[in-house]
């Protein structure tokens, strides 16, 4: 099974933490959706066959661009690919842009999963990010998205915010429980290098955000979703069971993907790609016929440590008889060593050959996952 | 070119060597960054020793780390040819460095040679090196060019500089050749006056052979390397020879001419300059000042060689990877083939384990050595703290060199501790006289002397510890009196001081290799700027890392890096994995090349977090 990810790179406003590829100019639209419409074509041979699973339209905004445009995309990927009849198809979807109707005519372009950009149900959280939508309009579209008609509805939010109290953040998801959506995916607030937030924050202008706050969230998150029965599959990410994204899920357990528009990535399997962060020179370079990727071929070393690194973070956890199986004994031997200190100092336990981050772990996983890693030996 | 065969001696083997009436040995040598290497080009390009497309700038400095630098760190000799006035002159150059801490290279270059370009930058005049350089030439009798560089650029100060060549001298107004190195001015008049004012070498190629070892190189294709000159006798391939003080004999596998690249060749002869490689295996055999002879018709006395070089700093290297002990000593052994300056015996520390402690000319040196041992070695080390030597007296009246605070005895048995001093000459402009006398006296140093040179120039002589001077000090020099002050110091002796060692301790561990002994003003302020500095260096771990610094059992500063306590990127999708993925491998890369002293995680540059204090 692959997955299929198309960027929209369109938003209405920027947000202040934002590093997603994305522009709030409306300049090369028409121009960028016939490049999109044309890569789709070219690139159809990519997943060798492999029938698709998952859509993922994210962006930038995809709620942004009327249906009309989106079913021309999904039409022309029905065209060229094929898709399983269990497909998931999800589209992101800002508060600002959620109407009954619209929800309703994405229905019908056959999007059967939405997730809602809400952030926080406090407006000076989401002043703060600078979101466009208020905490009222969050509230209402999720309660439109229902009676469009959607059941399957992921809601975004982000905590460690400078203005979100511990009271605050579990207000928070209170509310997103008493919504009865069966997903929720939130961030820790991160500052990324070169982002308006980055800026404003060097500059003094607003607080950054503190690590002991966010650990605090973190730890009421996890606590609450507990309570409710959300299962914690990824640092990011909780669900009631049965609810996974698939299509996130396929970045976890090493499935093909094929990602459409700029920035895009795509694994096959060998490599990894990514395609140009530039609207201009992605639509140029595919009117001229040019190369508008980048590749990299990843040594058995790389997909290692990409595996170690993924499967750490998930509840499914990084399975020692799989790496014995793909990557060799040697591998398997070095994980099983390297995890032994975490493992008596209760960041990760081993059960049944496989190696899972407790929720005290889950802190560490990045530094974890390095502990794991195998380096070239040349370097 | 013209050649005359009877100016040349044939030799069997059918290779020619000139005689010696028509050898110019001579050095370039002046004050850092007035232009000898620049001026080495010209010399090359003008004599045809390199083609055409080898052309570029500093085309001897072949080093990596001479490249990026843009300066000299190692001597380097090459043969020209010069056909003039119907003669084929053969002309041994060897370009020299310019700083402070490589003059030892100067002396040996100067030993090699009859004669010497002595040059000066036209825009910054006669400069501390300027001098001392000068005085080694006139110390080894080497006839004194003296060439104005640099006359094409606009501040230059022609008629100015000249005067004080000609009072530095004794020389007239116009033996002063005016030059660019850059534009390639004045490079004929300067081939001219070394074949007419440079005395040919003196030695007779019949007498027993005697040649000079004035530099080695070890090679990993072709072994050791040694550069010689002949003093007497005649070389030729294959002979039997022996270094007279190692007393070691090998069979001559290959001589050869140094051009832009070695030549092998068959023959030399007295008063020539090239190498020779004989299968010599152990790097000790090879000394540096030695003299080789034949084993059959050896000379009757060794050349006299090279006064040892005084180490100033000392430092230990220890490898990051304890198990690497071995390979560091031979990477050592190696490079000091190549670096006759750089002093080590072994010694162990606590915390770093079995190393080295090795003296350095100075810190610019250090830092080439520790470079040099990453780059050519893949030799990856730690450098503790350095400190220059003292002299500790005892209660029983024995006196100690210390060149490692660890190394002091206990406290109780101390009578007093003399440190190194030195007598520093500066020249520089009068309107920075002030502020650099602050300095001076901001670092226990005592006015001694002050001459002015012109109106606006002079040059001060002021006493100071000597390691007061070796860390930041010409850094400080340079900034304050905006680059127009030079510097050259030499030991002027001992003298006692109030000295107190300071230890810094991680999570309530002392760690031998950051402890410094320092004089009791110093301390306070010195500790606390040194556990900040460390704070910066030394990354969040596991646990929260104290860092103290102490003089006995008394704390005088404390810093703490904080634990980590969230180590979690909150984002990992298709587009994040590879980058993150090579961010975790870097990082990992960097831990590698940490060493864990107690449950602390140092890296490599926080060891040298002394130097980087302001
Ligand atoms: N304008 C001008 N610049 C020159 C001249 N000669 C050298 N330079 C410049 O001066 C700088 C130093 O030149 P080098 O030849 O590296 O000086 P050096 O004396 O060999 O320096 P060290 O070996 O480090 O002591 C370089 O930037 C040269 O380009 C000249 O005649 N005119
Ligand atoms: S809506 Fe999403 S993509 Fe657009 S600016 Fe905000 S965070 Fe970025
Ligand atoms: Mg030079």
């Amino acid at each position: 099974m692959a997955g299929l990810y198309v960027h929209i790179p369109f938003c209405r406003r920027k947000c202040h933490y934002c590093n997603f590829f994305s522009v709030v100019t409306t300049k090369y639209r028409d121009a960028f959706f016939d490049s999109l419409l044309e890569e789709i074509f070219i690139r159809k041979n990519y997943l060798e066959g492999i029938p698709v699973r998952t859509i993922y339209l994210g962006g930038g905004t995809p709620s942004f661009v009327s249906p009309a445009i989106i079913d021309r995309i999904l039409s022309s990927i029905r065209n060229y690919y094929q898709l399983t009849s269990d497909i998931e198809i999800t589209l992101e979807a800002n508060p600002d842009d959620v109407t009954i109707s619209l929800m309703q005519q994405y229905r019908a372009l056959g999007i059967n999963r939405l997730s809602i950009g809400v952030q926080s149900f406090f407006d000076d959280d989401l002043q703060y990010l600078n979101r466009l939508h208020s905490a009222e309009r969050g509230y209402q579209s999720i309660a439109e998205a229902k009676e469009a008609g959607f059941e399957n509805i992921s809601l975004d939010l982000i905590y460690g915010i400078p203005t979100l109290t511990n009271e605050k953040w579990e207000q928070n998801l209170e509310k997103a429980f008493s919504l009865g959506i069966p997903h929720i995916s939130a961030y820790s607030l991160t500052v990324e290098p070169k982002t308006a937030l980055d800026f404003l924050i060097r500059k003094k202008a607003i607080p950054g955000p503190q690590e002991e706050q966010s650990i605090e969230h973190f730890q009421i998150m996890q606590e609450k979703m507990k309570m409710h029965d959300f299962l914690h599959y990824e640092i990011s990410n909780f669900c009631l069971e049965g609810f996974y994204s698939k299509h996130n899920s396929m970045y976890w357990t090493g499935e093909h993907y094929l990602g459409l528009g700029p920035s895009a990535h795509s694994y096959d399997g060998v490599s990894r790609q990514w395609n140009v962060g530039s609207l201009v020179q992605y639509i140029d370079q595919i009117a001229r016929n040019d190369r508008f990727y980048q590749r990299e071929e990843l040594t058995t070393i790389q997909k290692f440590n990409e595996y170690v690194m993924v499967s750490l973070r998930t509840i499914w956890g990084c399975d020692l008889e799989k790496i014995r199986r793909e990557f060799g004994v040697e591998f398997s031997a070095g994980s099983r060593q390297s995890a032994v200190p975490f493992i008596e100092s209760g960041d990760m336990i081993e059960k049944d050959d496989v190696l899972y981050l407790t929720d005290k772990g889950k802190l560490f996983a990045d530094g974890i996952a390095a502990s794991l890693f195998v380096l070239m030996s040349n370097a | 070119m013209i050649l005359h065969l009877e100016d040349f001696v044939l030799f069997p083997y059918n290779s020619y060597i000139c005689i010696v009436k028509y050898i110019r040995n001579f050095c370039i040598i002046a004050h850092i960054d007035h232009g000898k290497s620049t001026l080495a080009d010209r010399l090359l390009e003008v004599t045809h020793t390199i083609a055409e497309r080898d052309y570029g700038d500093q085309v001897l400095d072949d080093m990596d780390l001479e490249r990026e630098r843009g300066i000299t760190i190692k001597s380097h000799a090459i043969q020209m040819d010069f056909p003039y006035q119907g003669q084929n002159y053969v002309l041994n150059l060897i370009d020299t460095p310019g700083h402070v801490d490589f003059s030892y290279e100067v002396s040996r270059a100067i030993a090699a040679c009859e004669g010497a370009l002595l040059v000066i930058d036209a825009t910054q005049g006669i400069q501390a090196q300027t001098i001392s350089n000068l005085y080694l030439a006139i110390d080894h009798n080497l006839t004194i060019i003296p060439v104005l560089n640099k006359i094409d650029m606009d501040n230059a100060m022609i008629e100015e500089v000249k005067d004080q060549i000609v009072d530095l001298l004794g020389c007239k107004h116009d033996e002063i050749i005016e030059a660019s190195a850059k534009m390639g001015l004045g490079i004929d008049r300067i081939l001219e006056d070394i074949v007419n004012k440079v005395p040919p070498p003196t030695g007779d190629p019949n007498a027993p052979l005697q040649g000079l070892i004035f530099d080695s190189v070890f090679n990993s294709y072709r072994g050791i390397i040694a550069y010689f000159r002949i003093m007497n006798g005649t070389i030729r391939k294959g002979d039997h020879v022996k270094f007279v003080n190692t007393g070691a004999d090998y069979h001559a596998d290959e001589i050869g001419i140094l051009r832009l690249r070695p030549e092998p060749r068959d023959v030399i002869a007295a008063g020539d300059v090239g190498y020779i490689i004989s299968g010599i295996k152990a790097s000790k055999e090879v000394q540096v000042g030695d003299t080789f002879t034949h084993v059959d018709r050896p000379c009757d006395k060794a050349i006299e060689g090279f006064t040892d070089v005084k180490p100033m700093v000392f430092a230990g290297i220890y490898p990051i990877d304890a198990d690497d002990y071995e390979i560091l000593r031979d990477s050592l052994d190696k490079l000091r083939l190549n670096d006759a300056s750089l002093s080590y015996e072994p010694e162990s520390s606590a915390a770093l384990g079995f190393g080295f402690r090795c003296g350095f000319l100075g810190l610019l040196h250090m830092e080439i050595v520790q470079e040099r041992l990453d780059r050519e070695f893949n030799m990856d080390v730690i450098t503790t703290v350095p400190n220059v030597s003292y002299k500790v007296y005892t209660t029983k009246g024995e006196i100690l060199e210390v060149h490692n605070p660890s190394g002091l005895p206990v406290i109780t048995t101390i009578d007093h501790i003399e440190e190194p001093y030195i007598l520093a000459n500066i020249i520089t402009r009068s309107e920075y006289v002030g502020s650099i006398m602050t300095l001076c006296i901001g670092k226990r140093g005592v006015l001694k002397n002050q001459v002015y040179l012109t109106t606006d120039r002079i040059e001060i002589t002021v006493e100071l510890p000597l390691g007061e001077i070796v860390f930041d000090f010409y850094d400080k020099l340079k900034s304050i009196s905006k680059g127009y002050a030079s510097f050259d110091y030499h030991i002027s002796g001992h003298q006692q001081a109030d000295l107190i060692k300071l230890d810094i301790l991680l999570n309530g561990d002392s760690v031998d290799a950051l402890s410094t002994l320092l004089h009791r003003d110093n301390a306070y302020e010195f500790g606390r700027k040194f556990c900040l500095k460390l704070k910066e260096y030394i990354p969040r771990q596991q646990y929260d890392v104290a860092i103290q610094a102490a003089i006995g059992a008394k704390i005088i500063a404390r810093e703490t890096v904080k634990a980590v306590r969230k180590d979690v990127t909150a984002k990992c999708y298709g587009g994040d994995i590879t980058r993150k993925r090579k961010l975790l491998e870097k990082q990992k890369k960097g831990k590698k090349r940490m060493r864990q002293i107690g449950n602390v995680e140092v890296p490599q540059k926080a060891f040298l977090a002394v130097l980087k204090l302001d």
